[in-house]
This record gives C-alpha cells, sequence and structure tokens, in this order.
C-alpha cells in the first residue's frame, strides 16, 4: 500500500485480476496455516489449481475411492506443535488421532497408517521415544496399525523438535455415504462435547497460564464414537472433524460446499467453564479456537435425537449437543443466534486469531 | 460463568431493549467511544434489537486503529534491525504500514514476539542480553500504566536493553475534536469504561458541560452496552448533559490514583498524529526526558521517517461518527481484513473490521436478520 496509487490503481491491485496466485502476500505468513480463509485460498488458488481431480476436489477430510470392489478412504496430515508434550497428550498422540478421525470423518473404519518422522538433531533421544511410545499406545486404542514409515534428521534448527506426517487408510462401511455437500435443509448439526479444549490447553502452556483446573487437549481418537453413530441404524448426513479454524471453519466449510445456510444457536454450544474463563483472559472466540477430539454430525431432523442419545451414551460424547440447524436461507453463510437474542454472522477468520489489546 | 453470564442474560435484554422502546420519542445518535464496545454491539446484534430510533456510531477509541501510519513504519524500521527483538500485543501485528505488516517482517525473519503483557519484555531483555528488545506502547489510558510500570520497572532493575517506542494517545481530546467539527452528529457519548477505570470521569465533566452532551460511562458486556444506552436515551430525552457511570462495579470517580501518579512519572502529554484523522494537540503521551535511554524513537532514530496516510478510504470519517463502514464503497471489496485499506479495517476492535468479521458486508444477513 503506497501513497501514491491512485484509489483505482488500488482498487485494480486488489481485485485480483492480474495472475498474481493469492492475496497481495508475496511469501507463506503463519496465517496461511492457521484453517482460515488464508489456508482456504492457498489451497484454492495454489494446490487445487494445480491438483484438480475428482477425489480431492470435494475437498473432505479425506478421499474415497474404490480398489477392488472395495470403497477406501485415504487420508493424510502433518502434525507441528509446540511444546511437543502437553496436558492431556504429546504430538504422537496427535498423530496418529488426527488421520485416524479424517478417515472416520469419511465414514471408514481406520485400518493402517503410515509415519514420517522429520527430527530435529538433537532431540533428546528419551523425548522421541516417549512420542513413538505414544504413538502405538494411541495406535492400539483406535484399533489401527502402522505399517510403513520413514525417518529424516534435519540440522539444529531446520525444524522445531520434531514434524510428524501420518497417512492412513480405512474401509468405508457398506452404503455409506458421507460428504459435506450433503448437508440439507431441516438437517440437525450435533457437536460432540465441549469445543475448544485443545487449543485453550497448548495455549495455556505456552503463555505460562496457571488455572484453578488444568485444561487437558480432548485429543482421542473418534473412530469409537462414530462406530456408536452407526451402530443406530440412522442416517447421517455429513461427519466433520473439528480442528484448527475451529467450528466456525468446519461449519463455515459445509455451508459453501453444500450451498446451504446454517443458523446456530450460540447458547447451546457447549463450552467448559474453565475454557470460557481461558478465552475471556486471554481474549479469544472459542468458536475460533482449534479441538482435537470433536466432531459435528449433520443428521436429518428426525433422527436427530437418537443419535444424540446414542453419542451420549459413548465416554467421547457425553457432552454432546444440538448446536444448531441447516436451512435454505442464505446459503453459504453462518448465522448465529447471540446468547442475548440478536443475531449475527459467523464467519472465518481470514488468518490467525491474535489477541487484543483491551 | 459467575459475572459473566449475568451480563449475558437474554431476558434482561429484552426487558432493557423494551423500555428503551418505551422512552424514546425521536431519533437519536449515540457514540460508543471504545473499540471493545463496538466488537460487543456487534458481536451480539445489539444494533439490531435496538429500535430504529436509536443509531450508533462508532468512535475513535481503537488504539492499533489510530496509531498513525508514521509510527507503523517507525516499528517496522525497528523490527527489522537483526539485533532486535520486537515484542507488541497480537492484533498490532496484521496493521499494515508503507510496505508491510508485522506477520511479514517476522516471515522474512524478523524476530516479532506477541506478548500480553509489557512486563513479558523485561524477561526476555534479561534472558537476550546480546539483543534489544522493543515494546511496542500503544494504547489509551488504559494501557498507559502497565507501559509505564515496564519502564520503570528496567530503570529500577538496570535493564539497559530495553525501550518503549510509545505511541499512546488520549480519549478527551479526540472526543472534543469529535464535537467540534462542524460534521459532528453524536448527541450523547457512551464513555470509556476501560479508560475511565484508570483515570476515573472527572475530566469527563467539563466537557459535558461545554457541549451539553451526555455522558454516559459504560462496560463491554451486553448488558452494560444496553443499559448505557438506556441512560443515555434517558437523559436526552431529559434534556440533561451529564456524567453518568453506568460500570460501578469497575470505574471510581477518582480512578486509580496509584495508577495516575505512575504514568504522570514517568510520560507527559503531547501532541499525537491519529491515522485516519489527523494530528490532534495534547492527545498523546511521550517518555518523559529523563527516561530517554528507554526511548526506541531516540535509539534507532527513527524520529525523522514522516509518511503520509494513503487518501484512499473513509476511515478517518469512520472514526469520528460521520459514516459508517458500509458507506465506504470500498467496503467488503477491495478492503477487508486481509487486504486493509484504511485503520479502521486493520484491527479486529476497528469498526470496519468489527462489521467485517460478523458479516455485515454478506448482504444475505439482511434477510436473515431476525430468525427464529
Amino acid at each position: 500500500m503506497s501513497e501514491e496509487k491512485t484509489p483505482d490503481q488500488e482498487a485494480g491491485l486488489l481485485a485480483g485480476s492480474c495472475p498474481l496466485p493469492l492475496t497481495n502476500y508475496k511469501e507463506i505468513v503463519l496465517a496461511h496455516g492457521s484453517g482460515g480463509k488464508l489456508s482456504q485460498q492457498l489451497i484454492q488458488k495454489v494446490v487445487l489449481q494445480q491438483f484438480r481431480n475428482e477425489f480431492l476436489e470435494p475437498l473432505h477430510d479425506g478421499a474415497i475411492f474404490t480398489v477392488g470392489g472395495a470403497r477406501l478412504a485415504f487420508s493424510t496430515d502433518s502434525y507441528v506443535v509446540n511444546p511437543i508434550f502437553f496436558p492431556g497428550g504429546d504430538i504422537g498422540k496427535l498423530a496418529v488421532h488426527g488421520t485416524v478421525n479424517d478417515l472416520a470423518m469419511c465414514g471408514a473404519r481406520p485400518l493402517h497408517l503410515s509415519v514420517g518422522f522429520i527430527l530435529e538433531e538433537g532431540l533428546p533421544m528419551d523425548e522421541f521415544h516417549h512420542v513413538v511410545q505414544s504413538m502405538q499406545e494411541a495406535a492400539n486404542e483406535a484399533g489401527v496399525t502402522l505399517v510403513t514409515g520413514d525417518t529424516k534428521v534435519v540440522d539444529r534448527g531446520k525444524a522445531d523438535k520434531i514434524f510428524i506426517n501420518t497417512s492412513g487408510i480405512g474401509q468405508v462401511r457398506d452404503g455409506v455415504v458421507i460428504d459435506p455437500k450433503r448437508a440439507r435443509p431441516g438437517d440437525k448439526i450435533i457437536v460432540s462435547g465441549y469445543i475448544a479444549v485443545h487449543g485453550i490447553a497448548i495455549m495455556s502452556v505456552r503463555e505460562g497460564l496457571e488455572f484453578e483446573t488444568e485444561i487437558a487437549s480432548d485429543t482421542a481418537p473418534l473412530n469409537g464414537l462414530v462406530d456408536a453413530i452407526f451402530a443406530t441404524g440412522k442416517k447421517v448426513h455429513v461427519l466433520r472433524d473439528l480442528t484448527r479454524g475451529g467450528l466456525t471453519s468446519a461449519v463455515t466449510e459445509i455451508a459453501q460446499s453444500a450451498h446451504v445456510g446454517v443458523l446456530l444457536n450460540e447458547a447451546s454450544i457447549p463450552i467448559s467453564e474453565e475454557v470460557k474463563g481461558a478465552c475471556e483472559i486471554l481474549g479469544l472466540d472459542p468458536l475460533y479456537v482449534a479441538n482435537e477430539g470433536k466432531l459435528v454430525a449433520i443428521v436429518p431432523s428426525n433422527h436427530a435425537e437418537e443419535i444424540l442419545s446414542a453419542m451420549r451414551s459413548h465416554p467421547l460424547g457425553q457432552h454432546a449437543a444440538i448446536i444448531g440447524e441447516v436451512t435454505s436461507d442464505h446459503p453459504g453463510l453462518v448465522l448465529m443466534k447471540t446468547r442475548i437474542g440478536g443475531s449475527r454472522v459467523v464467519d472465518m477468520l481470514s488468518g490467525e486469531q491474535l489477541p487484543r489489546i483491551c | 460463568m459467575k459475572y459473566l453470564d449475568e451480563y449475558r442474560n437474554e431476558e434482561m435484554a429484552r426487558k432493557i431493549v423494551s423500555e428503551i422502546r418505551r422512552i424514546i420519542t425521536r431519533p437519536w445518535v449515540l457514540m460508543e467511544v471504545c473499540g471493545g464496545q463496538t466488537h460487543t454491539i456487534v458481536k451480539y446484534g445489539i444494533d439490531h434489537l435496538l429500535p430504529d430510533k436509536v443509531e450508533l456510531v462508532h468512535g475513535p477509541g481503537c488504539p492499533v486503529c489510530v496509531t498513525s501510519l508514521e509510527m507503523i513504519d517507525k516499528a517496522h524500521t525497528i523490527a527489522q534491525r537483526p539485533d532486535v527483538i520486537f515484542c507488541s500485543f497480537g492484533d498490532m501485528l496484521r496493521v499494515p504500514g508503507s510496505e508491510f505488516d508485522l506477520l511479514v517482517l517476522k516471515s522474512r525473519g524478523a524476530d516479532v514476539r506477541v506478548v500480553y503483557s509489557p512486563l513479558d519484555c523485561l524477561k526476555i531483555a534479561k534472558a537476550n542480553p546480546d539483543k534489544k528488545v522493543v515494546f511496542f506502547a500503544i494504547g489509551f489510558e488504559t494501557t498507559a500504566p502497565g507501559n509505564a510500570m515496564v519502564v520503570w520497572q528496567a530503570r529500577r532493575q538496570g535493564i539497559k536493553n530495553f525501550s518503549l517506542l510509545v505511541s499512546h494517545v488520549l480519549v478527551p481530546p479526540a472526543m472534543e475534536s469529535i464535537l467540534k467539527s462542524p460534521l459532528n452528529r453524536v448527541q450523547g457519548f457512551l464513555g470509556p469504561g476501560h479508560v475511565c477505570t484508570v483515570v476515573g470521569y472527572k475530566e469527563y465533566e467539563p466537557i459535558a458541560e461545554r457541549y451539553h452532551v451526555p455522558i454516559v460511562v459504560t462496560g463491554f458486556e451486553p448488558m452494560d452496552l444496553l443499559e448505557g444506552i438506556l441512560m443515555t436515551i434517558r437523559q436526552l430525552e431529559a434534556g440533561t448533559a451529564v456524567v453518568e457511570n453506568q460500570y460501578p462495579r469497575i470505574v471510581k470517580r477518582e480512578g486509580n490514583p496509584a495508577a495516575q501518579e505512575l504514568v504522570k512519572k514517568v510520560f507527559e502529554v503531547c501532541d499525537r498524529k491519529w491515522r485516519g484523522v489527523g494530528s490532534i494537540p495534547q492527545s498523546g503521551f511521550r517518555l518523559r526526558e529523563e527516561f530517554h535511554e528507554h526511548d526506541a524513537e531516540s535509539i534507532f532514530a527513527v524520529g525523522k521517517i514522516n509518511t503520509q496516510e494513503p487518501s484512499i478510504c473513509i476511515s478517518g470519517l469512520v472514526l469520528q461518527g460521520v459514516k459508517k463502514p458500509h458507506d465506504c464503497p470500498a467496503f467488503g471489496k477491495q478492503c477487508t481484513p486481509e487486504h486493509p485499506l484504511g485503520a479502521t479495517m486493520v484491527s479486529a476492535e476497528g469498526a470496519c473490521a468489527a462489521y467485517y468479521a460478523y458479516g455485515r458486508h454478506l448482504q444475505a444477513e439482511k434477510k436473515a436478520l431476525h430468525p427464529v
């Protein structure tokens, strides 16, 4: 933004008529990885531009395709987190849970995982050992096997202790089609429990904040909860695990992809007292804070109560709640009835959520 | 959650709104001074609950927005130095200067860190004796005591490698500049609750009297805002113009004398440029001469940097309550939080950013504003 430009030049520059792939960021900034609008732009304008194909295009949690008559789900995710050990988990657990959950959100039973480690020179051996052990425990819990892997070491300072990539395959249940595009007006939106827990757990360690009760990450494998949902025999249109970008990004992406509106009810969104308090102190909106062990299920209205009660009888769904519904009004937009009876749009953040000054 | 849920209560909101409807007889224009108040209004949809006769315009009280472009360029010049660790409140990172923002500098290798308290900078300075640690001290009277304390502590503890880049601003001169303007439409103010926590509200009394304008010192929760609006309209309807305190659970008339004392020891009043508005006499703080060894502007010799605002956006008029964000043709189009063209879009607290974040640029909302 320089002062010599006329408004027209400025507008032309920013309207994106030129072939510049992104925004006016000439380099990657952290916000490109925040799960908000810049992440979306990066994927749409750079990645999808090159890789475009029918399996990738739905931008679901994983790709679904048929091999020799079997419908398979395939998903990958990379994990970078500081600190690598935090209350409630560590980077190893996250790496297994994340991919297991992505597969589960495709309606699949997760089967096998691969793992790639990028290790920074100087990482204490016992820390690496701890991470690997923790991954095996997580795999046992989720009923998956780590079947192939790779290890690379880079110079000190070229990575932050340890980066992990996991990919996984799973078999999609017979007759099950889970797709963000299937959200239909009238469907109910169920969230599986307290939101924003993981992000606040990480942040409280990073900021050295101490609360009366420790906030531990909610990282967990969700395939068991998904089993419980399907065991009801009821219909499920969409499953989505909440990760970075929080509840907002997940719901907005679904609304955009299915061209439907979403109406949330702020008062019914489950948030624990500890997390509410931490968000107030940190100046953050829990709707945008990361989760690792929560999902939203979008289900036909007449099946919602049964699915909800099945979720509530599972240990990972005790605090599940119906938080809103899909509408035919305002397609692509998420509106929320606020706690005091007003209304507002809930939109993805453009970058990272930054703490406000006052 | 205790002490919060009480102030976010739907039934109470309905009661206050119906009382406002009952007493209002004609249109009134109210300005909420603080960015935090604007944020609450839009986040909770308060303006949509109010009768049409109440028009809320948004004030200049977003410290990130009003920090002048040249001060941001100074910050960027300093932050780019390899010997500097540049510390800032979070939302300052996305504010564009003439060329880039702090996030971009960070991606290019500058050591830029977000702190929650300026005192964290002293820990950083002690841990990095070979670096110069600079804190970007922006804000109104609210953040001045914390920023004064960090300089005070740096001197007491003999921490030489710490300095402040000071761009403090003061609320009363800005309010007066709005009231003096021939374009002024504001008839009543929701006063700045947190500023008054520090300085009290005695200095607002002459303003209320001189300009015959009611000022109700107001908090930041939805019930605070609604009650502040009700109190202001009561005064307007009755023709009174005094300072009232809606926020007594926090604010005292005399404020916090210990904080004021410290601020006086460290800072002195000076003229200050406001982004989008221009220079306002006696509207800021700078470090007193005796603290010059902690003054980043002189240490890094950036005093001469002089930048002109781009004349594209109407943020100056928005900050003065003359225009609303959606009056701007660029709003939500060329100007978004990803590409802010002006002051009020850059910080989450800015009126344009608040309108944008809560979807006021999205056409469909109008239709769906009153769901169920």
